[in-house]
């Protein structure tokens, strides 16, 4: 009985008509993200003399880098004319220090919420979360009569505190939930080894956290680099970064709308951000997968 | 003044109560094992004792101070924990050396520290790895380390052999014991294996139900179980029991189960006989005696478990299933007819409603 037995069935085909639907929705998915963005860019290499043909898909027949030159430093943003480069200094000032301080803020939370069960710690994240649930234009005006009152009112520091503020319900969840997915007896072996509540969130959670720091550090960069309305707020005329500078240069309407300096300094915000998706792409998903939580 | 003492202790979670008043003394120098199946608190009290865990009431004394509530750092201990819990950043020496630097040790007393501990563990050639590029054993070999270099006064073992192959955890056990023999250190030991409690203590704490159920040397609580959940949990193969009644012969008293009798001259009781009283016989396979001239005939083989040295049978009669321990050079073959003795110096007797000793 020792005759060659086939496997029963057809041997499984590597291409099926499903497979093939999968990548059609994919393309035509990826074209709908792309095609805006392939027309901004062709629309920022071209002469508004090209512009006025109409022809918004056609590639340049003249490619120019002067709308994006201008763009950046000569566009003019109410009165002053000094491009979008103001705003992105503005930016990077805010956001430098917003996003570390509420990182920090929202690891020492999870870490102390996660660890040193205090009496009503479940209590005070779940409030904490609440948070995370009221729409923030609801805070605004409470919040400019506060700051205000501190005297701190459209100052880099202002807007700084307001983006710890926003950020520390999210960033406190991440880290909680990361850290109560540790080993409490890490956490037991060293307190025995005599470590206090600053050493060993120091020398063991924290060395600890890189994934978290990480996907922590694209919400945070990518969510206060995009804000509008707490840097138009909260910033003051002397910061209001780069994401309102560019609305100002867009909406100021004198004469013909510059639509290829428009589309210049709309990818020179978005930049950013982009470059953060691009390097980072395999921690966004993870970023996502925790922010999911907030909805 | 005991090394440890554990005075009225009562843990609670919430409403929750752990333990009831629970005491225990611990001598200088013992090697004591609290054994029991998992939820009989145990754990539990071995964190209240390493501070980690917060009592509601009553006290613990380590070295004839009164730590109820002091900081674990402070209570002179150290711990090895069953995950090894090892800081995964730092390499081995790092690890070794955390809670001296916490503890602000001067730096050539670390290294010699560290050092001794590391050749005593034969990991001195470890010492700049991480974690994760350890084996099993290796990391449970530097969690060790980490609580020698402490210079405890008394050594905190929660499970630690129990995430290791078997191999490695025999290999281990007696690496553990030559530790004690060797620092003549107090130790607490946690362990839900009976086979660790019985070779590695002096004294076994039984535990269930968040009670402590016998206090013991090993050889007490293997041959005279308080109760009939001792008797069970300890040993392996398990103790046999067989269920009857006392009833008073002419001559003395007699175990009865069905058709089967038992005169227990000899059999040391701890608590009056009653006639009538519904019992539980227990009698560990080894000390079934086969083929003596008096005693219960007509049993049969009916399954043999070869083990290599012994081989474990189980007889029946038809009523009565018993297992019998017996050399593994004596022939046995299936159906071979038996005739089993109970030695009643050997048995032991429990009520059959509390499951308490007779």
């Amino acid at each position: 009985m020792s005759t060659l037995v086939q496997p029963a069935g057809r041997r499984p085909r590597h291409v099926t008509w499903g497979r093939i639907g999968v990548y059609a929705f994919l393309l035509s998915a990826a074209a709908f993200i792309l095609l805006p963005l392939y027309i901004m860019i062709l629309t920022s290499l071209k002469t508004m003399d090209e512009i006025r043909l109409g022809n918004i898909l056609a590639w340049p027949t003249v490619a120019t880098i002067e709308p994006w030159i201008k763009a950046w430093s000569a566009a003019c943003t109410g009165l002053t004319c000094d491009g979008i480069s103001v705003g992105f200094l503005n930016s990077v000032r805010i956001l430098i220090p917003s996003v570390v301080l509420s990182i920090l803020a929202g690891a020492i939370n999870g870490y102390a919420l996660a660890f040193w069960r205090v009496r009503g710690a479940d209590l005070l994240f779940g409030i904490l979360l609440i948070g995370a649930f009221i729409p923030y234009q609801v805070f605004i005006y409470p919040l400019v009569r506060l700051f205000s009152a501190f005297g701190i009112y459209n100052t880099l520091a202002n807007i700084v505190i307001v983006h710890i503020i926003f950020g520390l319900p999210i960033m406190t969840l991440l880290f909680r939930n990361f850290y109560s997915s540790l080993p409490p007896e890490l956490f037991s072996a060293a307190r025995v080894d005599g470590g206090g509540f600053w050493q060993i969130f120091l020398r063991v959670m924290l060395p600890m956290s890189t994934p978290m720091l990480i996907v922590a550090t694209i919400l945070q960069v990518t969510g206060i680099w995009n804000d509008f309305i707490l840097g138009l707020v909260f910033a003051g005329r002397d910061n209001l970064p780069m994401t309102v500078q560019l609305n100002n240069i867009v909406n100021s309407t004198q004469g013909e709308r510059a639509y290829n300096v428009d589309m210049a300094a709309t990818v020179l915000t978005a930049l950013v951000p982009l470059l953060v998706y691009f390097v980072s792409g395999r921690w966004f998903v993870r970023g996502i997968a925790a922010g999911a939580v907030k909805g | 003044m005991g090394a440890v003492s554990v005075r009225d202790v009562t843990v609670a979670f919430g409403s929750l109560r752990v333990f009831q008043q629970l005491s225990l003394e611990v001598e200088l120098g013992e090697f004591v094992v609290l054994l029991g199946p998992s939820g009989c608190g145990k754990s539990t009290l071995l964190n209240a004792i390493a501070g980690l865990l917060e009592v509601d009431a009553g006290e613990i004394w380590i070295a004839g101070r009164n730590v109820t509530w002091e900081e674990p750092k402070d209570r002179g201990i150290a711990m090895v924990f069953q995950s090894y819990a090892l800081y995964p950043r730092m390499n081995v020496r790092q690890n070794l050396s955390f809670g001296l630097k916490m503890a602000k040790t001067p730096k050539d007393e670390i290294e010699r520290k560290v050092a001794q501990a590391a050749a005593l563990l034969q990991i001195d050639h470890l010492l700049d790895r991480r974690p994760d590029q350890l084996s099993g054993g290796q990391r449970q070999r530097v969690a060790i380390g980490r609580a020698l270099v402490r210079d405890a006064a008394v050594f905190l073992f929660d499970e630690p052999l129990s995430n290791l192959d078997a191999q490695l955890r025999n290999e281990l056990r007696v690496e553990i014991k030559r530790l004690h023999q060797r620092l003549g250190a107090t130790m607490i030991y946690v362990t839900h294996d009976q086979i660790e409690a019985l070779t590695l203590a002096d004294r076994i704490v039984v535990m269930k139900d968040q009670k402590i159920q016998q206090l013991g040397s090993p050889a007490d609580i293997y041959h005279t179980p308080a109760n009939q959940f001792v008797a069970g949990f300890v040993g392996s193969p398990r103790m046999n029991f067989l269920t009857g009644r006392l009833e008073r012969a002419g001559n003395g008293p007699l175990f009865v189960a069905g058709a089967r009798q038992l005169p227990l001259d000899g059999y040391a009781f701890a608590s009056a006989v009653e006639p009538g009283r519904p019992v539980t016989l227990g009698i560990r396979p080894e000390h079934v005696l086969v083929d003596a001239g008096s005693g219960w005939h007509g049993f049969q083989v009916e399954i043999i478990e070869p083990l290599g040295a012994d081989n474990l049978v189980w007889c029946g009669d038809g009523s009565l299933a018993i297992e019998v321990r017996l050399p593994g050079e004596r022939p046995v073959q299936l159906g071979t007819p038996l005739t089993l003795g109970l030695d009643p110096r050997r048995i032991s007797l429990f009520a059959a409603d509390s499951g308490e000793r007779l």
